[in-house]
């Protein structure tokens, strides 16, 4: 099977029910997306399908066939959140921090409160109480977010 | 430039923010097998049959007699087997270990074990079997009843938490060098040494243990990890493979140790202007099945038990008893979050029943300066009870939300609370725990086995070195903690990392300036060669502290809390939202004050978790909420606005005055929700306080507070 990772085609041979979270870590070997719950619950797994955050414990690889996957590792080291989550100390153990960078980044550039805790709530934190994860998502501003494709919620798969 | 007291990068890098970070789940070695554990399905029992019908071929299986020492995970008692032989005590007791390096292979394999059942205890007060008993006295309780006006009483309740940090318990053994090497995410890499020399005996001389990236501890990966360390080992023992074992979130929540549950009950002797004369407290916790760290988490919950107040003539008894369920142990907190919960909601209703304003009578016997704790200990000038009552009291505008949300469907209640740093009585004495600095070409490096665990150890740390050494921080490194390279500086637990192991490194530091005269340490090293500086814990002078008794200085400091917490009721649903927490806290000084922040903020979020969502729920002996989906932690929708304030009162004996804080948050939030539910009408004195439960609780009358004080 085929699809778009992180910007570049990717071809392999896996099981369609394998879970694409499994995929990404052992076949492509980007540990960056965590397992928390396995079941959808916890968001550390979150990465983009075409732009819109999916958790990619519920996804069947077979899914993302012919659409475009972007990691963590497919926003390079330099996006401004990165950047922003070290330096608020939006990180502290760090399990999560991938999967809610993946989950901000379909937040507009000066996001209210109320849309933040919207746009995270599937992503949980034990370390920080969120506070310092929105302060992060806010000093990284206005900066270009750059991404394999503007989010897109209308493509779904 | 001084860096302590500013928020300088973080020692990790970028890491944790590109994905680069390395947990142990995402380490592969050659030829790695995936290692299982199989677990008792009964509460208590034994053992009578045991089949595992399926084809062997490319399985390694484990049971107690592959152990080639003694089948224990040693810690306080050596109670607890590494895997069962005969008796099950618990729901989730490890019997037999299988790997393999396919794993549908593995999980589909299965094992039959029959059982002879026998009825198990999970009442704690019907507990015939005592781990620990503690007996505290101040004075003549009788005498002190004598002189009370009014006697309130009460008993509180507190569940189950399970610590849910986000990267479940795991762990890789790897056979080399002749002996084994144990990768794994941990907070207390000497723990799991100790436990693995019992248990490998003189069958594996060479045994060494790496803590890799850790995602969350909270207590949780202090002592279960020597469990799961011992199952990957035997495994790539007899495997002769490297073995990988990851809990999945079913397991971990299943399997390993949570809070204790407690009963605590208070009778209290009062002077009609609400001084305390008397207290008598009864402590009870739930240990579970085997003893943990049980006796260590009851003391300090009793010696806090009396929170932070002149409790007059006072008798403090502690229990903790075994019950047919998995063993409870450490979790931020470790105790005191238990008994201070009954205290402030105790003293909220002490409030209610002398008609006296909450904050008059909190500041009437609160502890200052010069006063003895329950345990006879004489506070010093960084005692900051007042100070942060009367701050946390005018900063969150208290009085007048009190009046105002008066008989409305919101509450605002606080919470007045201490923590000591450090261990309890003589227990870093008995630790002797070591730390040492050794020049490198670029600098120095710190050699500790305290583990960065989320909190910032690695930066707190290289910023006290760096300012004590008057060097850049740039230029302090910070060794992986790893058995063979580094001295035992003893756990990351209990608040002591940054004024116990803080205050080694600051003495290193000093000595090894002084060695150095103006040369830099990479000069030095140029010059000379390495230079390695090490120091051994040594006992603040006049600090005393007698076991048999619980009389004197039970810790070196204490960190002092007041939260105020605001709550608005659903009519319709039961649920009680908190909209927002003031914690003002005192804790030394802020090495580093972006990440004691966020120890605040997070300590505090779990706090809230603990008070009204996070619900272990017990079905014949098991968690039968055991996932994500039931067992609810704050999510960002649940987590209020939190003003925080961090006072100073630096400590004389701890570097640069910091003392500990890591525990202190999470002691404050339970109560101050109660105390908010009670004053939009609600007699809450139990946690967690889920919908069901504030459906069905009594209601209170009005409460009528006094209007100033």
């Amino acid at each position: 099977m085929q699809f778009t990772l992180n910007g570049a085609a990717v071809e392999l041979t896996v099981p369609p029910m394998k879970r694409l979270l499994d995929v990404l870590r052992e076949e492509c070997s980007l540990t960056g997306t965590k397992e928390g719950c396995g079941e959808g619950e916890c968001g550390a797994c979150t990465v983009l399908l075409d732009g819109a955050p999916v958790v990619s414990c519920l996804v069947p690889v077979a899914q993302v066939e012919g659409h475009e996957v972007t990691t963590i590792e497919g926003l390079g080291g330099d996006h401004p959140l990165q950047h922003a989550f070290l330096q608020e100390v939006g990180a502290q153990c760090g399990i999560c921090t991938p999967g809610m960078i993946m989950a901000a980044l379909s937040l507009g550039p000066k996001p209210s409160l109320a849309q933040m805790r919207s746009a995270l709530a599937g992503n949980l934190c034990r370390c920080t109480g969120y506070e310092a994860i929105y302060r992060a998502i806010r000093a990284a501003g206005t900066a270009t977010r750059a991404v394999t494709r503007p989010p897109n919620a209308g493509r779904a798969p | 430039m001084t860096v302590v007291g500013t928020n300088v990068a973080r020692k990790e890098g970028l890491g944790k923010a590109t994905g680069e970070a390395r947990y142990a789940d995402d380490l592969q070695f050659d030829g790695m097998l995936y290692g299982r554990t199989v677990r008792s399905t009964i509460a208590r029992g034994r053992i009578t049959a045991m089949s595992l019908p399926f084809d062997h071929a490319g399985f390694t299986v484990v049971d107690h007699r592959d152990i080639p020492g003694e089948n224990c995970i040693a810690l306080i008692e050596r109670d607890q087997p590494c895997l069962a032989v005969r008796e099950v005590r618990h729901v989730a007791e490890p019997v037999v270990l299988l790997a393999h390096e396919n794993r549908e292979a593995l999980l589909a394999a299965t094992v039959q074990i029959e059982y002879a059942s026998e009825e198990p205890v999970y009442d704690p007060a019907l507990s015939t079997k005592t781990f620990k008993q503690i007996l505290l006295e101040k004075g003549d309780l009788a005498a002190g009843f004598a002189r009370a006006d009014l006697v309130v009483e009460g008993t509180y309740h507190t569940g189950h938490q399970e610590h849910v940090y986000i990267e479940t318990n795991g762990v890789i053994a790897v056979p080399e060098d002749g002996g084994l090497t144990l990768y794994g995410s941990l907070q207390c890499p000497f723990y799991v040494l100790k436990a693995l020399k019992v248990l490998l005996g003189s069958a594996v001389p060479q045994v060494r243990v790496v803590q890799t990236e850790t995602g969350g501890g909270f207590g949780g990966k202090e002592e279960y990890p020597s469990m799961i360390a011992a199952h990957a080992c035997l495994l790539a023992l007899k495997a002769g493979r490297p073995v990988k074992i990851i809990y999945d979130r079913v397991e971990d929540m299943l399997a390993t140790t949570k809070r204790h549950p407690s009963i605590v009950r208070h009778r209290t002797g009062l002077r009609r202007d609400g001084t305390i004369v008397a207290m008598e407290v009864d402590v009870l916790m739930d240990g579970g099945a085997y003893c943990t760290l049980s006796p260590v988490v009851l003391s300090r919950g009793v010696i806090h038990a009396a929170g932070p107040y002149l409790c007059g003539d006072t008798r403090i008894a502690g229990r903790v008893v075994m019950t047919n369920t998995p063993p409870n142990g450490a979790f931020r907190g470790f105790g005191a979050p238990q008994t201070q919960f009954a205290m402030e909601v105790h003293m909220e209703r002490i409030a209610e029943s002398l008609d006296i304003d909450p904050v008059r009578l909190r500041l009437r016997n609160a502890l200052r300066a010069g006063d003895t704790t329950a345990t006879g200990q004489t506070l010093g000038a960084d005692t900051s009870a007042v100070a942060v009552l009367r701050e946390a009291v005018r900063r969150s505008d208290f009085r007048r939300k009190r009046a105002t949300y008066r008989g409305t469907n919101r509450g605002i209640g606080l919470s007045l609370f201490y923590h000591g740093s450090g261990f309890t009585g003589s227990g870093e004495v008995a630790l002797a725990s070591r730390a040492a600095l050794e020049t490198t070409p670029s600098g120095v490096r710190i050699l500790v086995a305290n583990t960065e665990i989320g909190q910032g150890t690695r930066t707190m740390l290289a910023q006290i070195v760096a300012d004590a050494l008057a060097v850049r921080y740039d230029s302090v490194e910070v060794a992986q903690p790893d058995t063979s390279r580094v001295p035992d500086s003893g756990p990351t637990v209990a608040s002591r990392t940054c004024m116990v192991v803080g205050g080694l490194l600051e003495r290193c530091a000093k000595a090894m300036r002084a060695e150095l005269g103006d040369a830099s340490p990479a000069e030095h090293h140029a010059r000379h060669g390495p230079l390695r500086i090490e120091k051994e814990y040594d006992a603040p002078a006049g600090r005393h502290w007698n076991d048999d008794t619980y009389r004197g200085d039970a810790y070196a400091t204490f960190g002092w809390g007041c939260d105020v917490v605001e709550i608005e009721l659903d009519a319709v649903t039961h649920e009680a939202r908190v909209h927002k927490l003031t914690a003002v806290q005192e804790f030394g000084r802020p090495i580093h004050p972006a990440l004691a922040r966020g120890q605040i903020e997070g300590g505090s979020a779990q706090g809230l978790g603990w008070a009204l969502l996070e619900r272990v729920v017990m079905h014949d002996g098991a968690m039968a909420n055991a996932q994500l989906t039931n067992y609810i932690i704050p999510t960002t929708l649940d987590t209020p606005v939190m003003d925080v304030v961090m006072l100073e009162n630096p400590y004389p004996g701890g570097p640069f005055g910091a003392k500990g804080l890591g525990e202190l948050p999470i002691d404050g939030p339970a109560p101050a929700v109660v105390n908010a539910l009670r004053h939009a009408g609600l007699d809450v004195r139990a946690i967690p306080a889920t919908p069901e439960a504030l459906l069905s609780c009594a209601r209170l009358a009005a409460v009528d507070d006094h209007a100033a004080a």
